[in-house]
C-alpha cells in the first residue's frame, strides 16, 4: 500500500510541475499575441493618457516576468486578478476574475458530469457487449453507429438534434439558457439536447477502447483456462478479461471526460449554454487577458488531474503493484 | 479391456488448422483409449499435434481450429458432437486441464484460492466454505508451504512451481474423471520439476484420476504414464507400455528420440585461458546478482555454466560481454584486462567475443533476409563487400550446413533449426575467438537441438573457437562440454573438468541438481524420492 501511496504522491508532485509549466506558456503566449491590450479593451478613442493610466494600473507596464510572478503568486492563493472588462472607465467597478469563472464553471463541470454519468456508463455496457458478441450484427451495428456520430462534427450533431428534438418535435428545449435561480430539475431538463449531444460524440471512443482492450485479453491462456473451467462467456468477459483492461480503458475515460471540460465551448455556443468555454472565448474576443489566463489553467489542472486519476486506476487495478510479493 | 472400464475413446480424429486463410490438416486421424485412472502420456516433438489432441480430448479446439472428423466419447458422450454449453457442464468438472504456462494461466487479477473455487461453484458442487476447506487439502496434498493461507495469494505473489502445483489443485477441485495436462513441467527448473512430478503424480494415484500427459522429454513421461503414444507430424508412430516402449522402441523415428539423449563428447584439457573471469560481481540496481564469480575459458574449449533460473548464468554472458559492467572483479581476455562497460572496447574487442541466443525467433531481425544479417557483421568487422561480400556469406552458409538459397530468404521462411543456424553464422562471420551460447538449444526440438549441438562440435574443432555455453540441461552439458562450472544464487558452488564434477563426491547442489535429471527409466521418480525422503539416510 505504501509503494502505491508514495507513487500517487509523486505523480502528483509531477502534476505540479506541469501546471506550473503550462503557467508560463499560458502567460507567455499572451505576450505574442499582436496588438496592444489596452486599445482593445477601451477601444479605438482611447486618449494616450488613458492608456497608460490603464496599462500603470493593470501593471501591462512592467517587464513580463515581473507581471508572470505578480499573477502566479495571486493564483497560487486563489487570487486570479481582476477582469479587464468593465474598467473602460477608471477606478470603475472591479471584477475579480475568479468570481467570473466560478458559476460558469460550476456550469460547465454540471453539464459534464452529467453528461459522463450517462456516456461512460454506456460505453463500458455497448463496449462489453459488443467484445461479448464479436463480429456479430450488434457489433457491428454498434461500430457503425458510434463511428458515425464521432465523425460528424459536435456543431451538426447538436442542430440536428435541436432540429428534431426541439423543434419539428417540440420534446425537449432548443435553448439552455439558465441562470443561477434556474431550479435544480429545469436546469436539467434544459440541458438535455447539449447533454445527448456530447453523449453522441464521447461514446464511441470509451466504446471502442473498452472493446479492444477487452477483445486483446481474450487471446490470453488464463482467459483459455477458464473457458476449459466451464464459465460461460458473460462472466469470462466480466469477471476474468475486465479487471484486467481497466489501465487502457481508464485512460480513454479519462481523455474523454477531459473534453467534456475542456472541449465543450462548440456545445455551450450552439446551445447558448453559460459555461467556462463561452466564457473564454468572449475573453479573447475581448482581449480581456487575465479571463483568459484563468481559464486556461483550469483546463490545464482538468487534463493533468483527470491523466493523474487515470494513472491511479491503472496502478491500483495492477495487482502486481496493489498487492506486492 | 472392458467397456465399463473405457472413459475416453477417440476414433478417425482429424483437425484442421486455419494459417493465411486456408485450412491445413494438422491431425490426421488419431484413435485414443483411456481408461478410468490410467495414465497415457502423448509424446513427440513440437508440430506433432500433441497439445491439439489433448484438447481435442475435451471437445475444445483452439481459435484457428476445427474438428473435421471423428468422434471423441467420454463416458459415452460423443464431445465432437455437443454445443458449447453442454460441454461447458462437463469442462472443469469432469475434465480439466492444467497448461503448460502456470504464470500465464492464472489471472493476474485474481486471488489463487478464488479461481480454485471458481469450477466448484460454477458447477455446483461445493459451497464457499466446502470450497476453501477442499482447496486447503488439496494444497496440502501437493505439499504447497502454509496451505492454510496460500490461497489468499495473487498469481504473481508465488514462485513458479508452487504455481504449478496449485494449479494442479485447481484441476482436481471438483474431483474430475480426466485431466489434460499440457506439459505441466516444461517451464521449471529441474530441481523444482521433480517435486512437482512427484506431487502430480501422488495425486491423481490416491484420487484415480485418468490423465492425458503431454509432453516433449521422454524421460518425464517415462515417470508419469503407463502407456505411452509417439506422435509425429499428427499421427501416431507407435503405442506402447511404458517399459516397452523404453526398452524396445519399434519404429526407426522413436529410436531416434531415445538415442538423443545419448549424445557425449570426450574431454579435453585447455593449455592457455582465453577468459579469465576474476572475483566479478554485478547488480541490478540494488539487487545484487553476481558474487564473486570467477571462471576461466580455455581456448578452444568449451565452459559449460549450469543452474537454475534465477542463479545469474545469464547475467554472467552480461558482464562478460560488457552490457552490464561488474561492480567488482575484472575480466581479462587473452590477458588483456577487457574495459568494464561496452562503449569503450574497441572494435576488434568487440569482434572476438560474440553471442548466440536461447530464441532465435526473436534473436533475428523478422525484415532482413539472411543475407543481410549474416553480411552486417562480415561488412561491419572485416569490411568485405561486393563479391567477396557475397562469397564469405555463402561460406557462412555452408559452414552452419544451409544452402546458398536460404541468402534471399526471411526469418519467417525458415524452421526453428534453420533460425539458431543463421544465429550461428552470424555469430561466426565476425570471425570471434569466443562464443557465448546462452541456452541456445532450449527452445528447439530434441532432434534439432542434437543437430546444432553436433554442428557446434564440428565448428570448435575446425575454428578453435571457445565457447561459454549457459545452459540449465545436463543432458546438453554432457554432450557439449569441457569443464563444468555450477552456479547457485550467484555465486559458482563448483568447478573443474566434466568428469570431476560429474563424479561424486559433488557439492550439495550439484548433487541436488544431478539427482533431479529425469533418467529414461520407469520408476526413477520414485527410487529419487524414497532415497530423498527424511530418514532414508539416516
Amino acid at each position: 500500500m505504501n509503494a502505491i501511496l508514495v507513487t500517487v504522491l509523486k505523480r502528483l508532485g509531477l502534476g505540479v510541475i506541469t501546471l506550473f509549466v503550462v503557467s508560463i506558456i499560458i502567460s507567455f503566449v499572451f505576450e505574442l499575441l499582436p496588438g496592444d491590450f489596452a486599445k482593445a479593451i477601451l477601444g479605438q478613442s482611447a486618449t494616450p493618457e488613458t492608456v497608460a493610466a490603464f496599462q500603470r494600473e493593470k501593471g501591462l507596464d512592467r517587464p513580463p516576468v515581473e507581471r508572470y510572478l505578480k499573477w502566479i503568486g495571486g493564483v497560487v492563493v486563489g487570487d486570479f486578478g481582476e477582469s479587464y472588462s468593465g474598467a473602460g472607465s477608471l477606478g470603475g467597478s472591479k471584477r475579480p476574475v475568479a468570481k467570473l469563472i466560478a458559476p460558469r464553471l460550476s456550469n460547465t463541470l454540471f453539464l459534464a458530469a452529467t453528461a459522463a454519468i450517462v456516456a461512460v456508463p454506456l460505453a463500458l455496457v455497448l463496449g462489453l457487449l459488443a467484445a461479448l458478441y464479436r463480429n456479430s450484427l450488434f457489433d457491428r451495428v454498434v461500430n457503425v453507429v458510434t463511428l458515425t456520430s464521432i465523425s460528424t462534427p459536435e456543431f451538426f450533431v447538436a442542430y440536428i438534434l435541436m432540429l428534431f428534438l426541439a423543434v419539428k418535435l417540440p420534446w425537449f428545449y432548443a435553448l439552455a439558457n439558465v441562470s443561477s435561480d434556474t431550479p435544480f430539475l429545469e436546469h436539467l431538463a434544459r440541458i438535455a439536447l447539449p447533454v445527448l449531444t456530447l453523449v453522441l460524440v464521447t461514446v464511441a471512443q470509451m466504446m471502442r477502447m473498452t472493446r479492444a482492450a477487452i477483445i486483446n485479453l481474450l487471446a490470453s491462456p488464463y482467459i483459455e483456462m477458464a473457458r476449459l473451467k466451464g464459465v460461460p462467456p458473460r462472466r469470462i468477459i466480466v469477471h476474468h478479461a475486465l479487471p484486467n483492461a481497466w489501465a487502457p480503458i481508464a485512460n480513454v475515460i479519462a481523455l474523454n471526460l477531459a473534453y467534456l471540460v475542456v472541449g465543450v465551448v462548440i456545445v455551450e455556443v450552439v446551445f447558448t449554454y453559460p459555461g467556462i468555454g463561452q466564457l473564454m472565448v468572449d475573453a479573447v474576443s475581448k482581449r480581456d487577458m487575465p479571463v483568459v489566463q484563468g481559464c486556461a489553467l483550469i483546463f490545464a489542472a482538468t487534463y493533468i488531474l483527470l491523466n493523474l486519476v487515470a494513472d491511479i486506476v491503472a496502478i491500483v487495478t495492477n495487482p502486481r503493484l496493489l498487492h506486492p510479493r | 479391456m472392458s467397456a465399463g472400464d473405457a472413459l475416453l475413446r477417440i476414433r478417425g480424429l482429424r483437425i484442421e488448422g486455419q494459417s493465411e486463410d486456408t485450412w491445413h490438416e494438422i491431425i490426421k486421424g488419431i484413435d485414443l483409449d483411456l481408461k478410468r485412472g490410467e495414465v497415457l502420456g502423448l509424446i513427440g516433438e513440437s508440430g506433432a499435434g500433441k497439445s491439439t489432441i489433448g484438447l481435442a480430448a475435451m471437445g475444445y479446439a483452439r481459435p484457428g481450429c476445427r474438428i473435421t472428423a471423428g468422434t471423441i466419447e467420454f463416458d459415452g458422450v460423443d464431445l465432437a458432437r455437443l454445443d458449447e454449453a453442454a460441454k461447458r457442464k462437463i469442462w472443469g468438472a469432469r475434465i480439466s486441464y492444467v497448461a503448460q504456462s502456470a504464470a500465464a494461466a492464472f489471472n493476474p487479477a485474481h486471488q489463487l484460492a478464488d479461481q480454485f473455487a471458481e469450477a466448484p461453484l460454477w458447477h455446483g458442487r461445493m459451497g464457499a466454505d466446502e470450497c476453501r476447506r477442499a482447496a486447503v487439502d488439496l494444497y496440502r496434498r501437493l505439499q504447497l508451504p502454509t496451505p492454510e493461507t496460500i490461497g489468499d495469494r495473487y498469481p504473481h505473489q508465488v514462485s513458479g512451481g508452487q504455481l504449478q502445483r496449485a494449479m494442479t489443485a485447481m484441476a482436481m477441485s471438483c474431483r474430475p474423471d480426466l485431466i489434460v495436462f499440457d506439459e505441466p513441467t516444461t517451464a521449471l527448473d529441474v530441481t523444482t520439476q521433480i517435486e512437482v512430478l512427484a506431487a502430480i503424480k501422488d495425486t491423481i494415484k490416491q484420487y484415480g484420476t485418468a490423465a492425458l500427459y503431454i509432453t516433449h522429454d521422454l524421460a518425464v513421461v517415462a515417470q508419469m504414464a503407463d502407456r505411452i503414444m509417439v506422435l509425429r507430424y499428427g499421427e501416431l508412430v507407435e503405442e506402447a507400455p511404458t517399459a516397452q516402449m523404453l526398452s524396445n522402441p519399434q519404429k526407426a523415428y522413436t529410436k531416434s528420440l531415445w538415442a538423443v539423449r545419448s549424445l557425449r563428447k570426450d574431454e579435453e584439457r585447455g593449455e592457455q585461458p582465453l577468459l579469465s573471469v576474476k572475483g566479478v560481481s554485478a547488480s541490478y540496481g540494488a539487487v545484487q546478482v553476481l558474487h564473486d564469480v570467477s571462471v576461466e575459458v580455455p581456448r578452444g574449449r568449451t565452459v559449460a555454466v549450469v543452474g537454475e533460473s534465477g542463479s545469474g548464468k545469464s547475467t554472467l554472458a552480461r558482464a562478460i560481454t560488457g552490457l552490464l559492467p561488474p561492480t567488482q572483479g575484472t575480466v581479462v581476455f587473452d590477458g588483456k584486462p577487457l574495459p568494464p562497460a561496452l562503449k569503450s572496447r574497441s572494435k576488434d574487442l568487440l569482434r572476438r567475443v560474440q553471442m548466440i541466443y536461447q530464441m532465435p525467433d526473436t534473436a533475428l531481425n523478422p525484415r532482413r533476409r539472411v543475407r543481410d544479417i549474416i553480411g552486417r557483421p562480415v561488412k561491419h568487422f572485416l569490411g568485405l563487400g561486393g563479391a567477396a561480400l557475397d562469397r564469405r556469406i555463402a561460406e557462412l552458409l555452408a559452414m552452419t550446413e544451409l544452402d546458398e538459397q536460404f541468402m534471399e530468404r526471411l526469418p519467417s521462411e525458415l524452421s526453428g533449426g534453420q533460425k539458431q543456424r543463421v544465429c550461428i553464422a552470424r555469430a561466426l562471420a565476425a570471425e570471434p575467438e569466443l562464443i557465448i551460447c546462452d541456452e541456445v538449444t532450449s527452445a528447439l526440438d530434441q532432434i534439432v537441438a542434437e543437430e546444432i549441438l553436433k554442428l557446434l562440435l564440428r565448428l570448435q574443432k575446425e575454428l578453435k573457437v571457445s565457447y561459454l555455453y549457459i545452459t540449465h540441461d545436463l543432458a546438453t552439458v554432457k554432450a557439449i562440454a569441457d569443464e563444468i562450472v555450477v552456479m547457485y544464487r550467484g555465486r559458482v558452488v563448483q568447478s573443474g573438468m566434466k568428469s570431476r564434477v560429474l563424479s561424486p563426491p559433488h557439492h550439495e547442489y550439484t548433487d541436488l541438481l544431478l539427482s533431479s535429471v529425469p533418467e529414461m527409466k520407469v520408476g526413477w521418480l520414485d527410487d529419487v524420492l524414497a532415497r530423498r525422503r527424511p530418514g532414508a539416510n539416516a
